[in-house]
């Protein structure tokens, strides 16, 4: 059967009757997924802060107190894991997307490939990195044993600690390993779908290769880097068990800090886990919001440079 | 020249992780400082389907709440991802915002909250409580996918289709369907593999009861044996590897992956 277009501009202003129907169809549709969603980790969510506030107990105990919080930020370790956390986020999530771009550019005239060679760890779960990430770069790793070899260091105490030492070394070079390709894909569909005459008009008019890149392409691009970011850098700031396994033993990172308290034998600092949880919830929820206004006020500027 | 070697750098250094697994899981008694290990052997992986080790129960669990995973998100994410590619309606990128939450949110807070409620309906440590924890990441993933497939899918074929006296039910099984059938493979393997490697939800949810795959390595690879770890390991990754070759055409839809790029 050949259907012809009956509306080839259908896309762009769409009919009336059947392609923008009552809105409650839409709301209908959404129904499923939104229920879902809110029920399931909305839900949770509530459960938590009722829990964290003493409204209901596992034991069914009830009073209604901020002890939890209180416990939570006056924790010692508490200020030390976030900053902890934040740093391990914004490093890997900087360097990822510093490294993806540039990656994605060249990827862009090379061939097939290459680009699906560059995708290797995607589907690769995080604790089989961790295994590949300990079995490599251990003082007994595979990079240690290759240097021996070479003869650069006498024996495993020369090779630098990277894995559960104070730097994080580890968790970065595992979320690197592991975030580029995926920031490198979406920035490679971004690029394909860029129209390449805007870079050639550059180029005519006289751009250098730096100008074009930084004027034309960027900008372009702009959107794609600022979501694929925002992914990743809420996927590390909440990560567990890279940490847990990589990461260095004090501090712990927020995510580590909570698990510990949730799982400590003192069963009262169930609350104060619980408080930190959702503290860790609120500020991922903050990064929402400002990631929302930067991209708005992106929207904005670029409307403004078109006016000019 | 440079481009080429920077790219061949990047493609080393992405491959070598994989390099001692491979090793590891054929050596005995593999020392430092040895190289290659002075003796080879086929244990490591005789002992993987042994059902000491658990790990073939792991894989049949791990597929099947992949499997499930994967389907309840489409069912829920289709409709979600027609609703927000092809009609407008006030509210629409709040709730798209909102849909999205899940993925961006740390899920520790909820998680305990949902074990609060799942203990009660009896449903901490089973599959189904798995399934309903996975929902979470997956839907994001499957409404994003889906979203841009039909953002980008015209619905004049499916009045034309209608116009010409198909049911509504003809429409969507011969029109809609085989149209954005590539996203749906995109859409299904993020929202598998996604579930496949989850380890936190499990670890909150499954109490120890459910034990995917992950689970299988992370009990391992608190006991030390490097032999088996990486041979679970190697096993844990083959059906991302072989999703990864089948779909590798769909993932040059890059209709389908632009979605990711435009939250």
């Amino acid at each position: 059967m050949i259907f012809v277009k009956l509306q080839p501009a259908s896309q762009h202003h769409p009919a009336p009757s059947l392609t923008q129907p009552f809105p409650w169809q839409a709301y209908l549709l959404m129904l499923p997924a939104v229920g879902v969603v809110g029920l399931v980790f909305g839900g949770g969510l509530v459960l938590a802060l009722l829990q964290s506030v003493g409204a209901i107990g596992l034991l069914g105990e009830r009073q209604i107190s901020l002890t939890a919080y209180q416990a939570a930020l006056t924790n010692p370790e508490f200020l030390r894991s976030l900053s902890l956390s934040l740093y391990i986020a914004v490093v890997a999530t900087g360097l990822s997307t510093l490294i993806s771009i540039g990656l994605a550019l060249l990827l862009r005239t090379a061939g097939r490939w290459a680009s699906f060679a560059c995708q290797i760890t995607l589907p690769i779960p995080h604790l089989v990195g961790i295994v590949g990430v300990l079995l490599l770069l251990s003082p007994s790793g595979f990079i240690s044993r290759s240097l021996y070899a070479l003869g650069w260091i006498q024996s495993d105490q020369d090779f630098p600690l990277l894995v559960n030492d104070t730097a994080n070394m580890g968790v970065l070079l595992h979320f690197l390993w592991k975030e580029v390709p995926f920031i490198t894909l979406i920035l490679l569909a971004v690029l394909r779908s860029i129209n390449p005459a805007y870079e050639m008009q550059a180029q005519i008019l006289g751009a250098t290769p730096w100008q074009r890149f930084w004027n034309v392409t960027l900008p372009m691009m702009r959107t794609g880097i600022l979501s694929s970011s925002l992914i990743v850098f809420g996927y590390i700031f909440a990560s567990f068990e890279v940490p847990f396994l990589l990461g260095s033993t004090r501090p712990r990172t927020l995510p580590v800090l909570v698990y510990r308290a949730f799982t400590d034998s003192d069963i009262t600092r169930r609350a104060e886990a619980i408080a930190l949880g959702i503290i860790l919830s609120v500020l991922s929820l903050l990064m929402i919001v400002a990631y929302s206004w930067l991209v708005s006020r992106g929207g904005q500027k670029r409307q403004f440079t078109k006016d000019a | 020249m440079l481009r080429k070697s920077f790219i061949i750098l990047v493609i080393v250094v992405l491959f070598l992780p994989f390099l001692p697994l491979v090793i590891w899981s054929f050596a005995q008694g593999w020392f430092f400082p040895q190289l290659i290990p002075n003796q080879w052997t086929l244990q490591h992986w005789l002992q993987l389907v042994s059902p000491t080790s658990r790990v073939i129960e792991g894989l049949l669990q791990s597929l099947a709440i992949a499997l499930i995973t994967t389907i309840l998100s489409l069912l829920v994410g289709l409709p979600a991802g027609r609703a927000i590619g092809v009609m407008e309606f006030p509210g629409k990128e709040a709730l798209k915002l909102f849909l999205l939450t899940p993925i961006i949110v740390s899920p520790l807070a909820t998680l305990m909250g949902i074990q609060f409620v799942l203990i009660r309906l009896g449903l901490n440590g089973t599959l189904l409580g798995v399934v309903l924890v996975h929902l979470m990441p997956t839907i994001p993933y499957m409404t994003l996918v889906l979203t841009s497939v039909f953002a980008n899918f015209d619905t004049g074929y499916e009045t034309q289709a209608r116009s010409l006296g198909a049911s509504p039910l003809q429409v969507l099984s011969q029109v809609t369907l085989p149209l954005i059938a590539p996203g749906i493979v995109v859409g299904a393997l993020f929202a598998f593999l996604i579930s496949w490697n989850e380890f936190l939800l499990t670890f909150f949810v499954g109490a120890g009861r459910v034990f995917t795959l992950p689970m299988v390595l992370f009990t391992l690879l608190q006991g030390g044996n490097n032999g088996l770890v990486a041979a679970v390991a190697i096993t844990s990754v083959i059906p991302g590897l072989l999703f990864l070759l089948l779909a590798s055409k769909a993932l040059e839809n890059d209709t389908a992956l632009g979605g990711f790029g435009n939250v």
